[in-house]
């Protein structure tokens, strides 16, 4: 039996472990490929988030138990003071809690931006041939993925705790449909805010300062009737309170088209003003 | 310099952030193919230049062209003529090695497949196979680096921008970015290096610019640069401290030029005039203080330090 011995032991402890022939033919054969469509960048940005819930899945676990809590606080602790009773009180209660706790998450999306912007990542992607809008849209995609599984992780609770719609399954759908296309439009105005300003404390504290008198003046927790008069007018017609009209006519069963077709209005208002201000911020950048 | 092709032609360039003037009218013509260097100390504006030649920043005043295409008019052009490698990773950290590379493939266009496969291929060129699938957090400075550059010529850029490239790293992790940048220069690429050590400037760069303070305040081969300078010098550490006088004595006549003591009490340093060359002086000095009986435990020949360079260059300007 015969030992070949190779002598290439020096050449083997040598760290070598850029490839340079392998780099060339790379360089070689790096043709740009047609541009991506603007839907296919949104949607290669889309699945960034969705790999990033797959490695940080902690930030799921906010999105959904949020909302539980709230719908368990709110219809056990002020159910019997407000209407006389839980039962009643959640008939009322779910479609507005849904509301108020999915259009609060939309803000973690300001925030995403603002850490993404102040990191060098950001760079890279402002430095690429895309659709400007692609990274925000991208990130919009996959939040409405996590407020579809809030949506049914709120309502399958609801329906243990003795939740009924009458407006069956299609009312359900359609209401929670309309709640997305609402939150989509919303986060606009988190994007931009994400983008102009400096860190994401500034961006938290802004945005709860928005959140919070949007929410509770509103038709969510209580009837607006009950208010003084001249208060009224403002709860009823803020875009918190129409999408909630919106969606609860549809939960119930009795369409409010008014309220409805309000909503998809200032939707549309939505993403055509904090949409625009948003791409001017980040070619500003 | 010839009329060659030109990757960048710059006139002016001034960016302010409130009040102060990070770029103040700079001017750079690159040369197509070739690696040109912009040193300068930390808030010199190197890193602004770039940002703006690159389309992140809308420069305040002047203008350029990248391959021909205006900066700001035709920024959407530019952009799909350079790749940016910034001075922190520019990279998603919460990612692995492989989605990284893949999110970028798809947005350069790759349909699923060919990104698998364009990613993969990097990966192994740039010796990453192993750390494919873990988070880039958990990624060296050095295997980042290399991602960095190879997320950078996923589809070959005609002009690569690498902002400090080997900041922070390991000698063998920039000597592996060193001979990246070599290969890449060689295929073709336009290399804009921005880099705080006369050595890399040295190694890597056909044409280099120094920036302080937001300006241009030298441009030349790196031979002009170090030329105008001065030359470098011959440090000396000897066994005996006692020895130290008697040394200096035989330096300052071997090299008839200035001999400084340092703080450290067995060493000193003498200063070559310009034009002398080193390795010739260096050997006569060794030679001389051998011959006198000096003990010598440590001799090394030094270029000019950028520190030099700046306070020759600075100088110039201010008289």
């Amino acid at each position: 039996m015969t030992v070949t011995q190779t002598t290439t032991k020096s050449d083997a402890d040598a760290p070598a472990p850029v490839e340079r022939d392998h780099l060339r033919r790379l360089l070689a054969t790096g043709e740009r490929p047609a541009a991506p469509s603007a839907f296919a960048s949104a949607r290669a940005f889309a699945w960034r988030s969705m790999l990033k819930i797959k490695h940080v899945p902690e930030q799921l676990f906010d999105i959904l138990l949020f909302p539980i809590m709230m719908l368990l606080m709110f219809t056990y602790l002020f159910g019997g003071a407000i209407a006389g009773g839980t039962g009643d009180y959640l008939q009322f209660l779910l479609p507005g809690i849904m509301v108020m706790s999915i259009v609060m998450t939309t803000m973690y999306t300001g925030m995403s931006v603002n850490i993404d912007i102040n990191k060098g990542v950001s760079d890279r992607f402002r430095t690429l041939p895309i659709w400007r809008a692609a990274p925000m849209v991208g990130y919009l995609l996959a939040d409405v993925f996590r407020y579809a599984a809030a949506g049914a992780v709120m309502f399958g609770t609801g329906m243990v705790m003795g939740y009924r719609p009458e407006g069956g399954a299609a009312g359900v759908l359609l209401g929670v449909g309309l709640l997305l296309v609402f939150c989509f439009a919303f986060s606009w105005l988190w994007t931009w805010l994400g983008l102009i300003t400096r860190s994401e404390k500034t961006v938290m504290s802004i945005s709860m300062s928005i959140m919070f008198p949007l929410t509770f003046l509103s038709n969510i927790m209580v009837d607006p009737s009950t208010m003084p008069g001249w208060l009224q007018p403002v709860v009823k017609n803020t875009p918190i309170s129409q999408l909630v009209d919106g969606v609860r006519g549809l939960f119930d069963g009795n369409v409010d088209s008014a309220s409805v077709a309000t909503t998809l209005i200032w939707s549309a208002g939505f993403i055509a003003v904090f949409g625009f201000l948003t791409i001017r911020a980040y070619n500003r950048k | 310099m010839s009329q060659r092709e030109l990757a960048i032609r710059a006139e002016g360039l001034v960016k302010h952030f409130k009040d102060v003037k990070a770029v103040d009218g700079v001017d750079l013509e690159v040369p197509a193919g070739t690696v040109y260097g912009v040193l300068g100390p930390n808030g010199a504006g190197k890193t602004t230049t770039v940002r703006m030649l690159a389309t992140l920043l809308r420069p305040d005043a002047g203008s350029a062209t990248v391959f021909g295409r205006d900066l700001i008019a035709d920024a959407a052009s530019v952009r799909s003529q350079v790749s940016l490698t910034g001075q922190y990773a520019s990279l998603d950290e919460d990612l692995t090695g492989i989605e990284n590379l893949v999110l970028l493939s798809r947005l350069y266009g790759y349909g699923k497949p060919a990104a698998r496969e364009r990613a993969a291929d990097l990966l192994e060129a740039f010796g990453l196979t192993a750390a494919a699938g873990k988070q880039v957090k958990a990624y060296s400075g050095g295997m980042r680096r290399r991602l960095d550059i190879a997320a950078s010529i996923i589809v070959t850029p005609k002009l690569l921008f690498l902002d400090e490239p080997t900041t922070g790293l390991d000698p063998r992790s920039r000597n592996q970015v060193w001979d990246v940048v070599r290969t890449i220069v060689g295929e073709g690429t336009t290399v804009l290096l921005t880099t705080q050590y006369l050595e890399e400037a040295d190694q890597l760069a056909s044409r280099i610019a120094v920036i302080d303070t937001g300006r241009v305040i030298a441009e030349g081969t790196p031979g002009q640069l170090k030329s105008s300078v001065g030359a470098g010098s011959i440090r000396v550490r000897l066994h005996h401290a006692d020895q130290r006088d008697h040394a200096r004595q035989i330096l300052v006549e071997a090299l008839a030029g200035e001999v400084e003591l340092d703080d450290d009490p067995v060493a000193l340093t003498a200063r070559l005039a310009p034009g002398q060359d080193t390795a010739v002086q260096g050997s006569h000095a060794l030679g001389e203080l051998a011959r006198g009986g000096v003990l010598v435990d440590d001799f090394s020949l030094g270029q000019p330090s950028l520190d030099e360079v700046f306070l020759a260059l600075t100088n110039k300007v201010d008289a």
